[in-house]
């Protein structure tokens, strides 16, 4: 038995097979990250005044990150455009090079910005406190400029026992640039370059303190959107690698028989992986910069 | 025979003819168990199906022992099952609290996600629709195995969290947050081996499967009709389940992003649907807050109107099907049934939060819904319309199918139009969380849908085995299923007007209210007759069991046209062998030529050429191609 | 599969596939020059993320308009959708239709809830 229009196309619809399938397939992803997005959305629109941060995010890696998929999506549509002209070797060449791009991505997000977050420190101050902190928060400059009130000190904690030690009664935070000089209008920016923290150490109580937590999910909803958005999407670049990969040593048997094939393949394994830049082109403006 | 006359016919016609099928052996494992053949995996998701169907109604028959006689130990049953589930579940043979709610919770979980939809939907969906286009097999074999197995995971994760310490997901099928992200949480928990957690990776498996389903019959109905196989000709079945595969694909990646946020929040801590200051056992939570219940239940019914569509569409396609074929006469309107269908898809998608009246939304999005929710029906009475007065005037054959696909109608008919008060929020205030809402739901999936399922089980059962099940006890199964369904679920509405709220563990045993009298029995009496029709019907189901199996083996044989029908999988031999048809089918007619002028017999193939001097019938036509 | 393996020598196949070269490599400098404006968008995006254009609300506005100008560059040229076939446009038509059905509802539902 053979199933018809799996290289050639319906000359009705103009299509075959695969290429219908993830069509529809990326369909429904469009609605899972629209889920996502959505509630991206509904609770940045939720949150109280000052408690949906900005500029807690690595700009300068984010924006590395967006260039290496971009060129991904470059060179394997140009793998594709190679099995067309019917160059092999061309094909191998720019289908490592998105693979390594795939990888890379990975690398620095896992490897990198992931666990930059988790050694980074935020507390929220008790709204009765805010006044006692004003000097590192600059709420009456920002009140004055119409901004919304800072109400978290962020930066490296130095005294990380004080997490988990109830006896330990205050945190010790270097802290990040912007509460060093809080009323700079420079950082009045909803957000700011990423630099690394200061040498100027903040105590601050903990009786003073809501909530304090490393940049972990369960730092707040935006730490939470961020980690759930990107770890998905992390998780659709691998299998992209995956498939990638797959079709990189075993593409050959295919392209013997019949090359159109392969490059029916890597096309529908392409259009996946521009999907997958389509929603990283989304994700970093929302996480990054605004 | 008519059928394979015509087929030796055109095989004499096609120089092309495929003699290859069944030329290589394939083992046993292969043949039976992962097979990629899509009559193969639409008869395990039946019996599969049908097995989840079954175990169901089960926790239901035993949630209304509860509901008849609250506080009583439960005869025969409740020793067994404290034995296998310790006292958390049943104390003395009385059945806990949690256990109800564990009850309540996966007996609609069950039936929608792992009865109706893999039986209405992808069973039949997956034996019907290659051989009613004419098409070899689904377009991607391997993804429709995929399906089947991660379908059949889901599954037994669901099953499993029944074991597990604190029992299964107790949040009601809905899983409404915060309630569902605390809930089975604690030191005496396991982070991911409690009910509630087990239930979302269990539904991560069975959105994957609908997924992989949906793509698949999409692509199957786009790419492999059959030649002369048009849109315009394709039988109505194959348009509900297009329709239906278009739901499951579009609207259920937004409940998995919902899914997937509640596992973030019960495993990551994180507060997607939790709001600041949120206080459970007198302690404030230690959780970030600023999450919000509401996107839950945005989420969660995005899905889940669809869903309803998803549940009812297969249903109307079987019975359009069985319709057609027993009152020997085309289906009355079938553009307009096409349409329609097509319609009820694309509003379903917006009309969701008419579940969400009670959750404090503005007039203007209330406005929204309860507009798009009176739109809604008028497609749902165009189909329901059609059907009834394609019976006008037919030479109505009552074969077992034909009785139930006739049930169908007038049960659809009150499940619908009970519904109609609910599409308005000031009478949803009063009639939501009552029985009222139960029997109106229940009475379009239950003596609706799964009476459709049964109408296309009897139909189709020739097709698969080459034999059909027996009359007698089929009428013996009809019948009374049809009396207890009424019985279980009329009552129901008189319940709901009282006010008695459908979430009680002890039946409105302890409210005021429900001791008012209708019709000679208070509201809680109410409860006795239901749950006795509801066990009468338990019974009803034996000969059905009995019926199935024993005709598989012993049934009258039959051609590879009993039922004497149009549509194309009549064409092909019974059981049909890989590859389905004996020649590549092409098609030269509607669906539903049933009683041609000039003709000797009653009906005329989709394959059978059109003669010179006939008087062709009228063809619809749209502008639907490419 | 289409082709049964094994069946026709590698020449025949190859030759009955004959490559369109001459199509696809006009496209290949086009591919590149899409690379390039979208690297150049994702710098724009960042620069214009620190330019304060009067509200949080105008700065969202700007960032959005030119992601979706690159979603689209990717869509309609890298996804090939300048030349796709119509079924595939009518699927993602209602898509896109429900996906921004459920951004827009959600947000109203969120703008409009009975205590306003």
């Amino acid at each position: 038995m053979e199933i018809p229009y799996t290289v050639t196309a319906r000359p009705d619809t103009g299509l075959w097979n695969a290429k219908v399938g993830i069509w529809l397939f990326l369909a429904s992803e469009v609605m899972l990250f629209g889920g996502l997005f959505s509630a991206y959305i509904f609770l940045r629109l939720d949150a109280e005044p000052g408690y949906w941060p900005h500029g807690l995010l690595n700009v300068p890696v984010g924006t590395f990150n967006t260039a290496i998929l971009i060129l991904s999506s470059v060179t394997v549509v140009l793998a594709w455009a190679a099995l067309k002209m019917r160059r092999y070797a061309r094909y191998k060449l720019y289908m490592a090079a998105t693979i390594f791009c795939g990888i890379l991505f990975l690398v620095v997000k896992l490897g990198y910005e992931w666990p930059q977050k988790y050694d980074h420190f935020g507390a929220y101050i008790k709204t009765s406190s805010l006044e006692k902190y004003e000097k590192y928060l600059g709420n009456k400059h920002l009140l004055a400029e119409g901004l919304p009130p800072r109400v978290e000190i962020t930066g490296h904690l130095h005294n990380e026992e004080a997490l988990k030690d109830p006896k330990i009664k205050e945190y010790e935070v270097a802290l990040d640039k912007v509460y060093t000089d809080p009323d700079d209008p420079k950082m009045d920016r909803p957000h700011f370059l990423y630099v690394p923290p200061t040498d100027q150490i903040a105590t601050i109580a903990k009786e003073d303190v809501e909530r304090a937590t490393m940049f972990l999910p369960t730092h707040s909803t935006y730490f939470a959107t961020y980690f759930t958005i990107t770890g998905l999407h992390g998780l659709h670049v691998l299998g992209g690698v995956v498939v990638f990969t797959y079709l990189f040593f075993f593409g050959g048997k295919t392209y013997r028989q019949n090359p159109e094939h392969l490059a029916n393949r890597v096309e529908v394994a392409g259009l996946f992986w521009h999907f997958v830049d389509l929603v990283w082109i989304f994700v970093f403006p929302l996480f990054y910069l605004l | 025979m008519d059928a394979s006359s015509s087929i030796s016919a055109h095989a004499a016609h096609d120089p092309h003819t495929h003699a290859d099928h069944d030329h290589h052996e394939l083992g046993w494992w292969r043949r039976y168990i992962f097979s990629t053949d899509h009559k193969v995996i639409g008869l395990q998701y039946l019996l599969t199906g049908l097995c989840f169907l079954f175990f169901g109604f089960c926790l239901m028959m035993v949630m209304r022992w509860q509901l008849a006689f609250p506080g009583k130990p439960l005869p025969f049953l409740g020793n067994l099952i404290q034995n296998v589930l310790g006292p958390g579940a049943m104390n003395n043979g009385v059945m806990t609290p949690e256990f109800y709610n564990s009850l309540g919770a996966m007996h609609g979980t069950i039936m929608i996600f792992l009865g109706i939809v893999p039986i209405a939907f992808a069973a039949f969906g997956n034996f019907v629709v290659p051989l009613q286009i004419g098409a070899p097999d689904m377009t991607f074999p391997k993804v429709n195995m995929a399906s089947y197995w991660a379908f059949f995971v889901g599954g037994t994760i669901m099953l499993v969290s029944f074991f597990v310490p604190g029992g299964a997901a107790k949040g009601g099928w809905t899983s409404y947050t915060p309630l569902s992200d605390i809930a089975d949480k604690g030191p005496t928990y396991d982070i991911i081996f409690n009910g509630q957690t087990l239930w979302l990776i269990a539904f991560i498996c069975l959105i994957t499967s609908s997924l992989l389903g949906a793509v698949n019959f999409i692509a199957t109905i786009i790419q492999l009709r059959a030649k002369g196989m048009t849109w315009m000709r394709l039988p109505f079945f194959v348009w509900a389940q297009f329709v239906t595969a278009f739901l499951l694909l579009l609207a259920f990646p937004p409940l998995e992003s919902a899914i997937v946020m509640q596992l973030m929040d019960r495993i990551a801590g994180t507060s997607f649907f939790l709001p600041s200051g949120l206080v459970v056992n007198g302690a404030a939570v230690s959780i970030s807050g600023g999450g919000s219940p509401l996107l839950w239940q945005h989420l969660f019914w995005f899905l889940g109107h669809p869903e309803v569509y998803v549940l009812i569409l297969p249903g109307m396609g079987i019975v359009a099907e069985i319709l057609a074929n027993n009152t020997r006469k085309p289906l009355w309107g079938y553009k307009s049934l096409v349409l329609a269908a097509l319609v009820l898809g694309f509003l379903s998608f917006i009309v969701w939060a008419h579940h969400m009246w009670l959750t404090g939304m503005g007039t203007v999005v209330s406005a929204f819904f309860q507009t798009t929710t009176m739109i809604i029906s008028i497609p749902s009475v165009i189909i329901l319309s059609a059907f009834f007065i394609s019976l006008w005037g037919g030479s109505i054959r009552f074969t077992v199918p034909m009785l139930f696909a006739t049930a169908f109608l007038p049960m659809f008919g009150i499940g619908g139009l009970t519904g109609i008060p609910l599409a308005f929020n000031s009478a949803d205030l009063y009639l939501h969380d009552t029985y009222y809402v139960i029997a109106h739901f229940h009475y379009i999936v239950a003596p609706g849908t799964i009476f459709a399922v049964f109408a296309g089980i009897y139909y189709w059962f020739p097709k698969a085995t080459g034999r059909k099940m027996n009359d007698f006890w089929g009428k013996v199964h009809f019948w009374p299923s049809l009396i207890c369904m009424n019985a279980i679920f009329l009552p129901m509405f008189l319940q709901g007007m009282l006010g008695m709220h459908r979430r009680w563990y002890d039946g409105g045993q302890g409210w005021t209210l429900s001791s008012e009298k209708v019709w000679g029995l208070s509201g809680f009496h109410w409860n006795t007759p239901i749950s006795i029709a509801a066990w009468v019907m338990g019974l009803a189901q034996i000969p059905f069991i009995i019926n199935f199996f024993w005709s598989m083996r012993y049934g009258e044989k039959v051609d590879d046209n009993p039922w004497q029908a149009t549509t194309l999988e009549w064409t092909a031999p019974s059981p049909p062998p890989h590859g389905n048809f004996l020649a590549t089918p092409v098609v030269y007619r509607g669906p539903y030529e049933y009683s041609l002028p000039g003709r000797a017999k009653d009906y005329t193939m989709q394959i059978e050429p059109v003669q010179p001097n006939e008087r062709s019938m009228p063809e619809p036509t749209m502008s639907l191609g490419h | 599969m289409n082709n049964p393996p094994n069946t026709a020598p590698v020449e025949h196949e190859t030759e009955h596939y004959a490559p369109n070269t001459h199509d696809v490599s006009k496209h290949v400098r086009g591919y590149l020059l899409v690379g390039g404006t979208l690297l150049f968008c994702t710098g724009l995006t960042v620069f214009l993320s620190y330019v304060n254009f009067g509200s949080e609300k105008a700065n969202v506005a700007v960032a959005m308009f030119l992601a979706a100008f690159k979603a689209g560059l990717v869509a309609y040229i890298f996804m090939h959708l300048s030349a796709e076939k119509k079924l595939i446009y009518r699927v993602l038509i209602f898509t896109g239709i429900f996906v921004l059905g459920l951004f827009w509802l959600t947000y109203l539902a969120w703008y409009d809830p009975v205590s306003h």
